[in-house]
């Protein structure tokens, strides 16, 4: 019988996991101005990562070896298979590529500064190589991209290291942009391109197209630079077995492999959610492709990815990799995002840990900007300084795990230190789920 | 003259021995034999020296050259003079795909024909083609000018920021943002000094001026393709 006397209660409303809040926002701006979203920053979604592994440390079965007190080297040498100059590098984390022009000079001089403080690499950008970062970087990576944008022999004879960028793990396939805001007069003239307009770089390299062209291209670099420094290989991870054995047959000393959780300067928002594969997915089929070849550690290979701490670190050189590199965490590391700017995200609609409004140039940081103002509220020493502890705190972090697990280099963890806690993950990587001795897929097994 | 037999003391000797000459030296005239269609050969000049390859070249001839003149008495693989910074390479014969991409300064001259991508996303380059070019020619093409004394195939200048694209011959059709210009008395007088130094003799009245709508500079989705 109905209660009269009382309202009827009422359910609690409900939102679609289907047509969420930022799913219903985006459906209603991309109504009022027929454009897709561009930002920049990676995959913010969820996705197996290496959160989803696990290391095993040491008990009977396994030694561990003392922190703090047991050396555990980090040394890393890149492009040992044909370069007349490999690089040596302190630790296995470099700075991935970022271009002068997505980024201000003050910010590429603070990778430079704190990379070099940490015994690493820093690596150019679509834009061309910047006295600020050529300056103070001991170890710069130069690269090639498809648009050449600033390419000439002086600066590719001025790097230590020349990477050939085919793909990047935010949008494998597609070009860059650098919208009209961002283009200063210095952008412009290392472009070769008017102020102001916006500047799409190519999805392919102009002068080849396909992995026999791109072994000849490797040779005329070579023979530009007297076969002295190590080529890398950076491709985007989607097909990385195959793409990792091609990148080898051009003949790469390095193959740089990024993931979907990379970041870029500027990109569709639907590139960044749905293109790609996530790095976990990615770099045992790229040492697979290694070890088919016999070239596992003579061919090295850097992951990135989203790569955020040292467990990362020590997750990604245990299934294989030689070295990882950072983009995101730099920026992050260096002040971007910070909540000391709230008021002035809160001003663009957005607030701090979430801005990636990178193209507007509008950053309160002063990072990824041109805008003179905004450029000196960034203080690159400061910035280097931080750089270079956040290295340091990956580094630490990532010894004290493999001293856990009984290893006097990093480079010594391996695939049997890593359990995976999801089913997912474990058929990703191959990496037995936690528990158990067996993944999905494995052959001869019953569980 | 210095003559360096390339089958007989290979590519790297022969790159690093140009490679070593600087604007002082004496060895100004070099002349390559046994060229035989091999990749890179010449690459990374920097200085005022003479170049004659003798033969066909592969890929990559002239690329990145700086100062130096480079002339190949035959035709050029794909990818020739890739970004020339300065000086002048002179194809006596054809050109394959990308002749000249993203240079950024120099002369790059083809007494033949050239084949797609001609000048693609050229930086500054002065190309003159004395024949045809293929399709996508000037795909991209930031700034420098581009003469077709002959024919030019699809889509000419898709994308085109800021270069100029002369053509004598008839167009298949244009890229996107490309359009026909007015040929105004400055751009007459530009073309008749680029065919001057491409050692040509048509006559600059006879030529169509293309280059970009500048529709695509600023993104809006009214313009996409």
């Amino acid at each position: 019988m109905k209660d009269d006397t009382h309202s009827v209660p009422r359910t609690v409303p409900i939102q679609s996991a289907t047509f969420s809040n930022p799913t219903n926002a985006e459906i209603r701006r991309a109504a009022a101005t027929g454009i897709y979203d561009i930002r920049g920053g990676g995959s913010k979604r969820k996705l197996p990562h290496f959160d989803d592994l696990l290391f095993l440390g040491a008990s009977i079965s396994r030694y561990a070896l003392e922190g703090y007190r047991e050396k555990c080297d980090t040394k890393v040498v890149l492009g040992t298979r044909y370069a007349k100059k490999p690089i040596e590098l302190d630790i296995p984390v470099t700075i991935a590529g970022m271009s002068f022009g997505a980024l201000s000079g003050p910010a590429k001089e603070a990778l430079g500064r704190g990379a070099s403080m940490a015994g690493t690499s820093t690596t150019t950008g679509d834009g061309g190589m910047t006295e600020e970062e050529r300056g103070h970087s001991s170890k710069l990576v130069y690269q090639v991209l498809p648009s050449r944008y600033g390419m000439n022999p002086d600066d590719l004879r001025r790097c230590d290291a020349i990477e050939v960028v085919v793909g990047q793990g935010a949008k494998p396939g597609g070009g860059g942009m650098l919208l009209g805001q961002k283009i200063s007069d210095r952008v412009a003239q290392m472009r070769n391109l008017p102020k102001g307009i916006d500047q799409r770089s190519a999805c392919r390299h102009p002068d080849w197209t396909g992995p026999d062209d791109l072994e000849i291209k490797i040779m005329e670099l070579r023979e530009i630079t007297a076969w002295e420094k190590p080529i890398y290989v950076k491709i985007g991870g989607t097909r990385p077995y195959f793409d990792t054995m091609l990148a080898i047959k051009a003949g790469a000393d390095v193959v740089v492999l990024d993931g979907m959780q990379g970041g870029t300067a500027a990109t569709q928002d639907v590139f960044i959610e749905h293109v790609g594969l996530p790095i976990i997915s990615c770099i045992g089929e790229a040492v697979r492709a290694l070890q088919d070849m016999d070239l596992h550690r003579e061919v090295q290979l850097i992951v990135s990815g989203g790569i955020r701490g040292g467990a990362d670190v020590a997750k990604a050189l245990a299934m294989g990799a030689d070295a990882v590199a950072i983009g995101t965490a730099a920026m992050i590391a260096l002040g971007d995002n910070d909540p000391r700017w709230e008021d002035e995200y809160n001003a663009l609609g957005t607030t701090a840990g979430a801005y990636d409004d990178w193209h507007e140039g509008k950053d309160p940081a002063g990072i990824t900007t041109q805008d003179a103002e905004l450029m000196k509220r960034f203080d690159p020493i400061a910035g280097g300084r931080h750089l270079n502890n956040f290295l340091k705190v990956m580094t630490l972090e990532a010894q004290t795990i493999a001293r856990a697990c009984g290893h006097n280099h990093l480079h010594n963890l391996e695939p049997e230190d890593l359990v995976a806690l999801t089913m997912e993950a474990a058929a990703m990587t191959k990496i037995p789920l936690a528990g158990t001795n067996w993944y999905p897929g494995k052959p001869g097994t019953s569980y | 003259m210095q003559t360096f037999d390339l089958e007989a003391q290979g590519l790297r000797n022969l790159n690093a021995a140009l490679q070593a000459q600087s604007k002082e030296t004496n060895q100004t005239a070099w002349e390559v034999v046994n060229a035989k269609g091999s990749h890179a050969i010449a690459v990374g000049l920097d200085a005022p020296i003479e170049v004659t390859v003798k033969g066909s070249t592969g890929y990559y001839c002239a690329g990145m050259n700086k100062q130096a003149t480079v002339r190949i008495h035959g035709s050029a693989g794909p990818g020739v003079a890739e970004n020339m910074m300065s000086g002048t390479v002179i194809i006596d014969g054809d050109a394959s795909q990308y002749a000249g991409a993203t240079a950024n300064g120099g002369t790059l001259i083809i007494k033949g024909n050239a084949s797609s991508r001609c000048g693609i996303s050229m930086k500054g380059v002065d190309i003159i083609v004395h024949g045809n070019v293929g399709h996508m020619s000037a795909f991209m093409a930031q700034s420098g000018n581009m003469v077709v004394c002959g024919d030019a195939g699809d889509a000419l200048g898709d994308s085109i920021y800021e270069a100029r694209l002369f053509v004598r011959g008839s167009v298949k059709s244009l890229g996107a943002d490309c359009i026909e210009k007015e040929m105004r008395p400055e751009h007459l007088e530009i073309l008749k000094d680029l065919l001057e130094r491409g050692e040509c003799d048509a006559k600059p009245e006879e030529f169509k001026r293309y280059g970009s709508a500048r529709k695509l500079y600023n993104f809006d989705i009214d313009n996409a393709y």
